[in-house]
């Protein structure tokens, strides 16, 4: 039995699921300020229902938005030291280049551009300076600055200096928390070291959640390991995340995606998720949501995180339906005000709900309220509403082959049983905790990010297989079962004006989580920094 | 007339620079931060036109050379492009009144706006390339006669060098071996000039040209207009003439190898609604737009791929399964066609077979 548990802003869902992955309880609760409170409100809740043995809880998984929320508003971040090894290059776009005024006020990062790196090809930049990094560990320590971070030009070809300054670093300061740029990111210096540096403000947080959560499960008795999701879909343990916080980024939407095509019973779909203002379209190939290939942005700081390629438009249970010959319905919503202004609720503004009722899609709150709506707009209005989301999943299709789609959320009620170009719709059971479902079945992954040169001594298949083979090795180690791990993602990017045949290939393997070798809380060692 | 560029106008002129890359070019976004950093500090990038440069006096082009990929990470220290500059007025035993591009597509159109507000020169408003191209040869400047060397080349590490060179392929050729022992990536000013030859021989107006195609794509997207239709408008009224939609439809597969260096490779693109597939061949940059085998554009028109809903531009190294892609195709100015200038960068140039055809000629095709 393992419970899958979803910490949002407004709910906190959970659900609990057999061996074989059937859904055997969900409950759905209010998430409060209080860490702890919150899931051990979700937990009891849960197990009463189940009327469970607690004993036979396997393991738990959760996603949640907590440090997402943390970025976002600013609050609870660590004051960090950021040192960059690259002298004499680099000097022109030192650390934080870029970032908000603000992010930049709330962390007060201590920078300090230092000597080393490495070129592409491996050869230093220039050697590092011990001297130098003991007085930065001065710095820090007389700054009372307990994190850092540390990146060095092309670390994800050479960890070398990273980890040499981190050692030096650490002999000067014994309980300085590190966060290493290549353990968080790929090629590309500032989009990898702000994710560094993210990562190293949340630290000290992530002690606190990760303490809150397996106080949680303590308090209702389930000795079992912790698992949370990261932004890919697969699971890191929970001394995982106290090194590691900025993975869990992103997840709720991963999850959401997954847990929908899980329960539906298919791995490549569209997933339709429709809240009560905005619907989000993405596509699963393989059982994983196809990646953006854009840029990310964390409360306005560029990393080069993926995510999953989402759209999104202003429509919902909510929206806000302007009458007329061509209704239109949204973006403006009543939001979470629905049950009190919706016309079915006794409410006075006309929102996609009160048209979905009256069209009867629905049966919710008094239909009697919207009996006098005219035929023809509640007509127009709905086929509207179908015809945006159908266009949408159309915009997300790979290939002229339809594309079978998957409607979750508290707006699924807004769709007919049938979209406009679209085979198969299917709206699942349990699809209102979809985001718990998600992160209940997540996975174990290892991905190989780097350069590569292909030439005489290595082949382009020598290559595409030792980074396949360090994948899977990444997967197993971090807790999949070896025979259970695929390789579900291969790609190969060219390096333009290099010499000979520079490739920079990305592997991800995935496995089943072995829940023989995972290890309670308690158990655990202490994650080293590294 | 001259006028100092704004934060606003520097961003337009990023994504314009991006459009005019084909593809390539690199991504303007760490050069817009370099200009940034500039401006911030209270440094001005001053624009003149060609013809406000006075008479005699000596103008240098700056840029960087190498990877992309390598410039992003080993991010530069911004002493190398400003040695380069002064290591060629050094050996030429004159001061330059001016800098310039010599490639407005891409991240070469932002070095010479760092380096002119961190000398406080002007950057003159013309490029030899009119967009973006792989090589140092590839030149309206050479192709109408400019030596591009002596040329100095310099690295972050304090390394510079000066080439003078048989011929400008060759020059191109000694300064790539140095690119590489310099850690893949270097700053160089190449192809001295004169007033006069700078009026001669460049492609005039194009750092103005990119700021005007991003600022109306900017507007566009602000007013919810069509964002290709307002860049045709805008186009309408400057020396590249004509820009027009090729195709519409959605990345299907991509195939990428790597040649001497080079990023070769070719996408497929398919209609949304209908079976109609675009193949694009680049290298770098996209060269050959086809349809059924049917040629609708070649290098060196320019062929772009931006996004279907907001028209941002997409380079060939981000081409994913899937994308959602305009492929947005925009005539060159006369300059660029001629006989030598297409011996040069034209299909040949590029080891093409399909003859150069220009855009509107093409056009009837494109829109059967």
């Amino acid at each position: 039995m393992r419970i899958g548990i979803d910490v949002g802003g407004t709910h906190t869902d959970a659900v609990l699921l057999d061996q074989d992955m059937n859904v055997m309880a969900e409950i759905k609760t209010a998430t409060t300020a209080d860490v702890t409170g919150g899931i051990v409100t979700a937990l009891s809740t849960l197990l009463e229902r189940s009327r469970l043995d607690r004993g036979r809880v396997s393991a738990v998984m959760i996603g949640t938005t907590h440090f997402t929320n943390a970025l976002v508003t600013r609050s609870r971040l660590a004051r960090t030291g950021v040192v960059r090894l690259a002298l004499p290059a680099t000097a022109a776009l030192p650390p934080t280049t870029a970032w908000p005024a603000e992010l930049v006020d709330a962390v007060r990062p201590l920078v300090r551009l230092c000597h080393g790196g490495h070129e592409f090809d491996g050869r230093p930049i220039s050697p590092l300076d011990p001297g130098e990094l003991k007085r930065v560990a001065a710095d820090l320590a007389a700054h009372d600055i307990t994190t850092v971070a540390i990146s060095s030009v092309f670390s994800p070809v050479t960890a070398e200096a990273e980890l040499a300054a981190a050692d030096i670093l650490r002999a000067e300061l014994p309980h300085l928390r590190v966060s290493l740029s290549h353990q968080i990111g790929r090629i590309r210096m500032l989009e990898r070291e702000n994710a560094t540096i993210v990562n190293a403000c949340l630290l000290d947080l992530a002690d606190e959640i990760v303490d809150a959560f397996a106080a949680a499960l303590d308090t209702v008795g389930v000795r079992a390991p912790l698992f949370l999701s990261q932004n890919d879909g697969t699971l890191m343990d929970a001394e995982h995340t106290r090194s590691y916080p900025v993975r869990t980024f992103a997840s709720g939407p991963t999850n959401s995606m997954r847990g929908a095509a899980f329960l539906a019973g298919l791995a490549d779909a569209a997933v339709v998720d429709i809240g009560g203002t905005t619907t989000d379209v993405g596509v699963l190939t393989g059982g994983y949501p196809r990646q953006a290939g854009t840029d990310v942005d964390l409360a306005g700081v560029r990393t080069n995180f993926r995510m999953p390629d989402v759209i999104s438009i202003g429509l919902g249970g909510g929206s806000r339906v302007t009458p007329g010959p061509d209704p239109r319905v949204g973006p403006s919503s009543v939001g979470y005000r629905l049950t009190e202004e919706a016309l079915v609720f006794g409410g006075r503004t006309l929102t996609a709900t009160d048209l979905a009722v009256a069209a009867g899609l629905a049966d919710l709150g008094d239909r009697s309220l919207v009996r006098h709506l005219d035929r023809d707009l509640v007509r127009r209005g709905t086929a509207w509403m179908a015809e945006r989301v159908a266009g949408l999943v159309d915009q997300m299709r790979l290939s002229a082959d339809p594309l079978p789609v998957v409607i979750v959320g508290g707006g699924g009620i807004l769709m007919p049983p049938d979209l406009p170009g679209v085979p198969e719709v299917r709206i699942p059971g349990h699809h209102g905790v979809a985001n718990a479902i998600g992160a209940a079945i997540g996975q174990i992954g290892g991905e190989v990010d780097r350069l590569f040169l292909i030439g005489s001594q290595q082949s382009r298949d020598d290559v595409l297989d030792q980074a396949r083979a360090e994948a899977t090795d990444l997967a197993v180690s971090a807790g999949a079962v070896p025979s259970s791990v695929e390789i579900v993602h291969v790609d190969e990017i060219h390096v333009n004006y290099l010499p000979g045949n520079a490739v920079r290939v990305i592997v991800r393997a995935v496995g089943d989580l072995d829940l023989g070798r995972a290890r309670t809380p308690e158990e655990a060692p202490q994650w080293a920094t590294t | 007339m001259g006028y100092d560029l704004t934060l606003r106008d520097l961003h337009d002129l990023a994504e314009g620079a991006a459009v005019l890359g084909t593809g390539g070019g690199g991504d303007p976004y760490i050069g817009r931060l370099l200009v940034e950093r500039e401006m911030a500090a209270g440094r001005r990038v001053h624009i003149i036109d060609a013809g406000e440069l006075p008479d005699g006096a000596l103008v240098l082009p700056s840029s960087m050379m190498g990877a992309p990929t390598v410039f992003v990470e080993k991010l530069p220290s911004g002493g190398g492009n400003v040695a380069a500059f002064r290591a060629l007025e050094e050996h030429l035993g004159r001061r330059a009144h001016a800098v310039m591009p010599t490639e407005c597509g891409g991240l070469n159109s932002m070095i010479p706006l760092m380096l002119g507000a961190q000398l406080g020169l002007p950057v003159v408003d013309a490029d030899g390339m009119g967009r973006a191209f792989p090589e140092l040869q590839m030149q309206t400047f050479g192709v109408l006669g400019v030596s591009g060397s002596p040329m100095a080349i310099a690295s972050d590490h304090g390394d510079v060098c000066v080439i003078t060179a048989g011929d400008n392929k060759r020059m191109e050729q000694l300064a790539r071996a140095l690119t590489v022992q310099m850690g893949g990536a270097s700053y160089i000013s190449d192809y001295p000039m004169d007033s006069a030859e700078v009026r001669r021989t460049s492609v005039h107006g194009t750092l103005s040209l990119c700021r005007d195609i991003g600022r109306t794509l900017r507007e566009a997207r602000a007013a919810h207009a069509d964002p290709f239709d307002a860049l045709t408008a805008m186009l309408a009224g400057t020396l590249y003439s004509l820009g027009v939609v090729l195709f519409r439809g959605k990345v299907t597969d991509v195939e990428r190898r790597t040649v001497d260096g080079f990023a070769r490779g070719r996408a497929v693109l398919r209609a949304i609604d209908s079976d109609d597939v675009l193949e694009l061949t680049f290298q770098n940059e996209h060269l050959v737009a086809r349809r059924d085998g049917r040629v609708l554009a070649i290098v060196p028109d320019l062929i772009c791929t931006l996004a279907t809903e907001t028209g941002a531009p997409v380079p060939t190294e981000s081409l994913a399964y899937g994308q959602r892609l305009t492929v947005y195709a925009i005539s060159t100015p006369p300059i660029m066609r001629t006989p030598d200038a297409l011996a040069c960068f034209g299909p040949a140039g590029f080891g093409l077979t399909d003859p150069y055809v220009p855009l509107e000629e093409l056009l009837p095709a494109a829109r059967t």
